[in-house]
């Protein structure tokens, strides 16, 4: 699909649901909505339903943690229409403890691949008719993919030769966990803003966040 | 005396009203294809409600590869679905390639969809026999085993490695082929595996009991197909034309004669039938890809991406620090992100892929064809047998390492 063609689809959308779709992008041939996280059930009918659009089909939800941000995850919906040969993204933009709006009525796949976010990201999801945890183990907690869970997680287990049975431990690291920093050291000294080099750019994008989490760990 | 017979017979009255019961099919058990622990309402021998426990084999893919630069990144996706590793490494190579804006040469193209194709047959080849096993016909096990085996041959002459390949890299494959692979490939395609396939076909399509067993068991409608987000066989098996691979062609394959099967019924058997065809289509594009394969590079000429050649690092000096800043710092990948998807031997696998411009992906969402495919069990076993479900399994070709992480 051209550019264009997805320029003309998006503005289609977008006129029919002006008030739901903030804003969309095209980024590498691909076609990103941003739609209203309340609105979002009506905006999956309709593209579904809609005959130019034709999304007979949700290929994947997954979300993406921002912890900075104030509305923190990102939900990201995968649409693919069979018919009219095309994939759309729509994403909306949630704040933590605030429900999304289950699409199990509407794609029964969006059942197990609700689960998947509640369970990674803690997202909770409205009217869902089975919201149970689906890949961590019996009795988790915490989501993982959260980016402030740590990568070794809390607890380990072992098999207890006393007890004969799997005991849990808090994890115990014997070196400590190292996360080396990259980034050159002239790009490192940028963000020091050095006294009489306030002409000095900023780096470019995503290395303050990133900055930021390194000193919060 | 009396009131003890009285009691004895009452038991025995409530014992004859069958109550439905729960059951565990597996976590350990060879019918599951892996770690799957099934919890099954039985009325009888009816399943009433499958309820699929899955998450034993998670490990926490997506979250480690947060930490990983996208070299070390490529490894995971071997160990996602081990049957067939390249094809997804494939879709990581694509979605980094994308965000970085560059094309791979055409050799390396043409090398990728040959190593897909053949990752592709040997796919199918475990998923049918084991199957078969399954429902109760051992020979094709043995027999597609051996012919697996000879492929796998070829991946370790490739890249050295069985299972875990790690040989697509984001700009292009790690090794040229060495020489007489090609001739080696090519003879295997034009006869051996042929030969093991037509086997396979008169063991088992028309064998009764194998019907017996696939016939009208886990039908899905083409409408039901679609609302539970399958792909790959399982929806050309519902009597959906729908091949990425044609659809939407990457690398070469717009270039390349090939059909795509589709069946009728919706079935198990459909399903079968559909990866036995699909394993003739791999062989006739293998064929097609080792007669046009061009000579030239297999990896972009950008040492920003690509690791400049051992021999040229002996005399160069900035060679040799491509190669420093390339394994220890990466390479940096513009911000932006790309769901890429490919058609891989279970259905559609895509790598939904943020960047931050960063050298470590922000976040690497992994679409696992299975998942949604073992998600629709419930709805594919209700009102089976018991029997059945492994029937349904096994069609389902499932492979815990995708769906569970």
């Amino acid at each position: 699909m051209t550019n264009e063609a997805l320029a003309d689809l998006a503005e289609h959308i977008q006129e029919n649901l002006s008030e739901s779709i903030l804003s969309y992008n095209i980024t590498h041939g691909e076609l990103t909505l941003i739609g209203k996280a309340p609105d979002l059930r009506k905006i999956v009918q309709y593209l579904r339903d809609d005959r130019e659009v034709a999304a007979q089909t949700l290929m994947d939800i997954t979300a993406v943690d921002y912890p900075d941000r104030k509305e923190r995850f990102e939900v990201v919906y995968q649409f693919l229409s069979l018919s009219q040969n095309q994939r759309i993204r729509l994403k909306v933009s949630v704040a933590e403890g605030v429900a999304v709006e289950s699409l199990v009525p509407v794609f029964k796949v969006a059942n197990w691949l609700e689960r998947e976010v509640w369970d990674m990201f803690g997202i909770v999801f409205n009217n869902h008719p089975d919201l149970r945890r689906i890949l961590t183990d019996y009795g988790f907690e915490g989501h993982p993919l959260q980016k402030d869970f740590p990568l070794t997680g809390y607890v380990e287990l072992r098999y207890d030769e006393e007890l004969k049975r799997v005991v849990y431990e808090p994890v115990k690291l014997t070196q400590d966990f190292r996360r080396f920093d990259f980034l050159s050291p002239w790009e490192g000294m940028t963000d020091v803003q050095l006294p009489g080099d306030e002409k000095a750019q900023k780096p470019t994008v995503g290395y303050k966040e990133y900055k930021k989490e390194v000193r919060s760990s | 005396m009396n009131a003890k017979t009285n009691a004895a017979s009452v038991d025995i009255q409530e014992e004859t009203q069958i109550r439905p019961y729960t059951m565990n099919f597996g976590p350990q058990h060879p019918a599951a294809h892996g770690v799957l622990r099934l919890v099954l309402e039985m009325d009888g021998e009816v399943v009433e409600r499958a309820d699929p426990h899955i998450g034993l084999l998670h490990r926490g893919t997506e979250k480690l590869i947060e930490y990983k630069t996208y070299t070390q990144a490529v490894p995971y996706f071997d160990r996602l679905d081990y049957v067939s590793p390249m094809n997804q490494e494939h879709a990581f190579a694509l979605a980094t390639e994308k965000l970085l804006g560059i094309t791979v040469p055409e050799r390396a193209q043409y090398i990728r969809v040959l190593f897909s194709e053949l990752t592709r047959i040997l796919n199918h080849i475990l998923n049918i026999t084991t199957f078969a096993l399954d429902v109760g016909a051992i020979t094709p096990a043995l027999w597609g085993f051996e012919e697996r085996e000879k492929g796998m041959e070829f991946y370790d002459r490739v890249c050295g490695a069985r299972l875990h390949a790690n040989y697509f890299r984001p700009g292009g494959v790690r090794y040229d082929m060495p020489a007489g692979l090609a001739e080696d490939m090519f003879e295997w395609a034009d006869k051996s595996v042929c030969e093991v396939i037509d086997d396979l076909e008169t063991l088992l399509s028309d064998n009764r009991i194998f019907k017996q067993r696939t016939v009208d068991i886990g039908a899905v409608s083409e409408a039901d197909a679609l609302d539970w987000g399958f792909s790959g066989p399982m929806l050309r098996g519902s009597g959906v034309a729908w091949d990425l691979r044609k659809s939407q062609p990457y690398e070469v394959y717009d270039k390349l004669d090939f059909d795509i099967p589709v069946g009728k019924t919706g079935d198990c058997y459909a399903r079968y039938l559909v990866r036995m065809e699909e394993m003739r289509q791999s062989i006739k594009l293998m064929k097609q890809c080792l007669e046009k394969m061009p000579e030239g590079p297999v990896m972009v000429d950008d040492y920003k991406v690509a690791p400049p050649p051992r021999a040229e690092m002996k005399g160069s000096m900035e060679a040799l620090i491509h190669h420093f800043k390339l394994y220890t710092e990466g390479y940096h990948v513009p911000a932006g992100e790309t769901y890429t998807a490919v058609e891989a031997p279970k259905g559609e696998f895509g790598v939904y892929l943020v960047s931050d411009g960063t050298n470590k992906p922000y976040r690497c969402r992994i679409k696992a064809p299975g998942f949604a495919h073992l998600s629709a069990m419930d709805f594919m076993s209700k009102g089976h047998m018991l029997a059945d479900t492994v029937s349904i399994i096994g069609s389902m070709d499932v492979v815990f390492g995708e769906i569970d992480r």
